[in-house]
């Protein structure tokens, strides 16, 4: 059975096609939404893609939040929908409370643009069922604010019930220093308790193709086509 | 009545000031032995209409907790002047 995917545009994305591409790669009937729209088109999963939505202005994600579809979105989120933050959606989700914490500025203030390394720890949510636990992968980052950071009541929450969804690690010895950002607990990436609303600041969608050097982000992907039970779609149900 | 609202938002205390400490290093490359702790916020001013100034501060302070400051990383403090 198909998936339908909704890739929400902001002003300023710039990973939309990228996802977009990812998603139609696994077989899914993946669409843009705008930002002004209000409707999902009924989508089963949501993407907020990368990018500097709204030039990034007073802080990443903090003016996307109050875009119309995220009304969209949160009701979708609030029901069980699946909705993955990559990078600048990640940020996104912070700043509308669907995750705790916030991204802040890199802590050796430099824009990060590399491959890391990092390994997948909750595997129970619609984005990486198909990775067993504690798989390695190498994912590109691209990002000047993606330091994690929360109170460490939170931080501690998140590592006792199991959230954190990727960690930096380190890479061969002195060969990739890990943690590129000064991340707390190198968190690269969270979820909801529920596990449908999953945040990360990598990039899969950039290898899901071994011509472009890697699949290794394919698994993102296709853990949501074969996740047991789509949502149904919100729109139907409110308004 | 016109207000004028200045809005001064900081990192919380206790977080890591990335942009702080690399005004700092460059302060102190810069001879300026005295100075430590520094901290980079950012400042915005808005014009508010309001019935007073009790409405335009409870008015401005939902805007900070709303947009304008991060509650998790941010604090802010205002200050309302009549015009």
């Amino acid at each position: 059975m198909t998936r339908r995917v909704a890739v929400v545009r902001f002003p300023g994305s710039n990973c939309d096609a990228d996802a977009l591409r990812a998603a139609q790669t696994v077989g899914a009937d993946a669409r843009y939404v705008w930002h002004r729209d209000t409707s999902l088109g009924g989508a089963d999963v949501v993407i907020l893609p990368g990018g500097f939505s709204y030039g990034d202005y007073l802080r990443s994600g903090a003016i996307a939040r109050f875009s119309p579809i995220m009304a969209a979105v949160r009701r979708h989120a609030e029901a069980g929908g699946p909705v993955l933050g990559i990078c600048n959606g990640f940020q996104i989700l912070c700043e509308a409370h669907l995750l705790p914490g916030a991204l802040m500025r890199n802590a050796g203030l430099t824009f990060v643009s590399r491959p890391v390394p990092v390994t997948v720890e909750r595997t129970t949510t619609p984005f990486t069922s198909a990775y067993a636990p504690g798989t390695r992968l190498s994912l590109p980052v691209a990002h000047g604010e993606g330091r994690f950071a929360a109170t460490e009541d939170v931080a501690r929450m998140l590592e006792a019930e199991g959230r954190v969804v990727l960690r930096y690690v380190k890479g061969d010895p002195a060969a990739e220093p890990g943690n590129p950002n000064g991340s707390a607990h190198d968190i690269a990436g969270i979820s909801n308790a529920e596990g449908n609303v999953v945040g990360i600041m990598p990039h899969p969608e950039r290898v899901t193709n071994p011509l472009l050097g890697s699949d290794e982000g394919l698994g993102f992907f296709t853990s949501f086509m074969t996740a047991a039970s789509p949502t149904p779609p919100m729109e139907s149900a409110s308004r | 009545m016109s207000f004028r609202v200045h809005v001064r938002v900081m990192p919380r205390t206790g977080l890591l000031d990335p942009q702080g400490q690399a005004v700092e290093h460059a302060l102190s490359v810069l001879g300026f032995a005295g100075a430590g702790d520094v901290r980079i916020g950012r400042a915005i001013e808005l014009e508010l209409a309001a019935g007073s100034r009790e409405e335009a501060e409870s008015e401005a302070r939902r805007m900070c907790e709303r947009l304008l400051a991060n509650p998790v990383t941010e604090d802010f403090q205002l200050d309302v002047e009549a015009r």
